[in-house]
């Protein structure tokens, strides 16, 4: 049961059940469709852009516990964020859930995305992990296209 | 949203034998391993099965003691390997009750077979404005074939639809069919809802328009006895690996009639009987559609499954296969919250159900850590999630060798899921 609990931390299914930033944005800069085919999460993110911050963004859509957490997550931990620290964490992030991270420091430096360590022990759920976050990167690259994690 | 569910299949009586499940899995290794800890409690069966040793000793003897090519050498080797693979086909013509070897085309799986009919077939007799049909409940890879074909062609693809249960609407095929249709490509037991189709019905129902049919057997071949002749189905495709036999082994059974009009489908050797730069002379069948060397030990492996199964009571293993799934709907139907999705008249094999407030793949993590394997996801099927309204499903699906003490443990699993999201 301990990795299962590692995985499914309180703040994964505390955001699972009470999603962050979860609604429409009618007014926003750039809006992007996240899908991972094989789960079948589907997601939109919205963001609103001053020059190169975030300063706003939200989310609608269903998928699975992690997928929906870690885009409620990550909206709350990219809101004030500038284009190069959004992509800094995404580097992090990706390295924290692919198992690669850096040590203490660096996992202190992730704040709550760090309650996404237990997914590393679960490879299939790394994409359900990062389907936010690649969604996120192509809406800043503006992309128009969807993105999917396959 | 638990519901009670109605049982309208048949109850089949027991034959002479009673089904010995303990004797059953002392046959498949595999099923002897723990996972996570926990004994494998294996439900993704509709994805692939498990092997009994004597399928895998008949492939380790293969490549031991006979390997070498087919058709080709006068050597002592390559005559028993001819020999050990066309004994294969022998009895998958005999166990399917085809008219003749000839009918019975070794490809690499149910894809594949579909594939062939698809382009040989298909590309021949599909003309623009003509019509294909198939089902609501289909395989991708029983669309994706017929849909590049009518792309090709020009031609339209027309869907049986399906009520809520996950029965096809009879009413409804009845008025698809006209001269305009060329080939109905149906699937027998659906694998995402378990649905068995009236397949028998409906093959007559075509032929009332001179339009041959093709049956998807993937699912079905694993849990029900296929008379081809019987059932008077013009094409019938499944997979070795679904069937407790080997990947990358399946079937065509196709009406030799049919067949020797076809032209090949893809070209290289073993499929010739003479080759000029000017002209070449295509082999007889089953040669024709087998270009290349085969899948030979897989086709040998696919001979053993069938020796293994012929030695197997049918009767008492469909009674006890019909008595175990209507106990995991039942136990499962209990559970608070979750339903059951695919209430077919009848059913094989397939158990599909979500659960409110958590998602399949969440479930499908969550039992894996007991040990317990089934699917999550869309099955391959995306229109059949689409026309029940849910991204995905979480899909128990048994053989032969399941037991209820393992529908059981798969009911604890769900429960546990439940508990980590309350």
């Amino acid at each position: 049961m301990s990795a299962l609990r590692e995985l499914y931390q309180e703040v994964i299914l505390d955001h699972n059940k009470s999603p962050r930033n979860f609604r429409r944005m009618d007014d926003a800069d750039r809006k992007i469709e996240g899908y991972n085919p094989l789960c079948g999460d589907h997601y939109t993110l919205y963001l609103k852009l001053e020059g190169d911050v975030i300063t706003d963004i939200s989310f609608e859509g269903a998928g699975c516990a992690i997928s929906k957490a870690s885009t409620s997550v990550m909206s709350a931990a990219l809101k004030g964020k500038t284009k190069a620290e959004a992509e800094a964490l995404f580097e992090k992030f990706h390295n924290l859930v692919t198992g690669e991270t850096g040590g203490m420091n660096e996992l202190e430096s992730l704040g709550k995305l760090a309650a996404f360590s237990g997914v590393s022990e679960f490879p299939a759920r790394v994409k359900c992990a990062t389907l936010a976050w690649h969604t996120m990167r192509a809406a800043l690259e503006s992309q128009e296209k969807s993105v999917s994690t396959e | 949203m638990s519901q009670v569910r109605e049982h309208t299949m048949d109850v089949r009586p027991h034959g002479a034998g009673v089904f010995d499940v303990a004797r059953i899995r002392e046959d498949f290794p595999i099923l002897k391993h723990w996972v996570n800890g926990k004994p494998l409690v294996y439900l993704d069966n509709a994805a692939t099965s498990q092997k009994p040793q004597v399928v895998i000793d008949a492939m380790n003897h293969y490549y031991l003691e006979e390997n070498s090519n087919i058709h080709r050498g006068v050597h002592f080797l390559s005559d028993k390997a001819t020999q050990s693979y066309e004994q294969a086909r022998t009895d998958i013509q005999q166990w399917m009750n085809a008219s003749s070897t000839k009918e019975i085309i070794f490809t690499r799986g149910t894809t594949e077979s579909i594939n062939l009919v698809a382009s040989s077939y298909g590309r021949t007799h599909v003309r623009p404005g003509d019509v294909v049909v198939i089902s609501a409940m289909e395989h991708h890879s029983n669309i994706v074939p017929w849909q590049m074909l009518c792309e090709e062609k020009d031609a339209t693809l027309r869907v049986i639809p399906m009520d809520d249960n996950g029965d096809l609407l009879i009413d409804e095929y009845r008025k698809l069919l006209d001269e305009r249709v060329k080939i109905v490509s149906l699937t027998h037991v659906s694998n995402a809802l378990g649905t068995v189709n009236p397949i028998k019905e409906m093959i007559a129902m075509a032929h009332t328009y001179g339009i041959p049919v093709l049956i998807d057997g993937a699912q079905a071949i694993p849990h029900l006895r296929v008379n081809v002749r019987d059932l008077d189905c013009d094409f019938y495709a499944f997979s070795g690996h679904k069937m407790f036999g080997p990947t990358g082994v399946g079937i065509l059974f196709g009406k030799a009639n049919l067949l020797d009009a076809m032209p090949p489908y893809q070209g290289g050797g073993d499929m010739i009987k003479s080759v000029t730069f000017e002209k070449t002379i295509y082999n007889d069948l089953p040669n024709k559609f087998e270009a290349g060397t085969p899948n030979i030990a897989g086709g040998v492996g696919l001979g053993a499954t069938i020796g293994y199964l012929r030695s197997i009571d049918m009767e008492s293993l469909a009674a006890y296969e019909h008595a175990l799934l209507e106990y995991a709907e039942e136990v499962l139907s209990g559970i608070r919250g979750l339903r059951i999705i695919g209430n077919g008249r009848q059913r094989a094999g397939v158990v599909s159900f979500v659960l409110e407030n958590v998602h399949p793949h969440d479930i499908g993590t969550i039992l894996d850590d007991d040990g317990i394997a089934i699917r999550t996801g869309h099955h391959c099927a995306q229109p059949v999630m689409q026309r029940f309204g849910i991204p995905a499903t979480a899909r128990a699906s048994f053989a032969l060798y399941n037991t209820k003490e393992e529908v059981d443990l798969l009911a604890a699993g769900i429960h546990k899921a439940i508990g980590v999201f309350s």
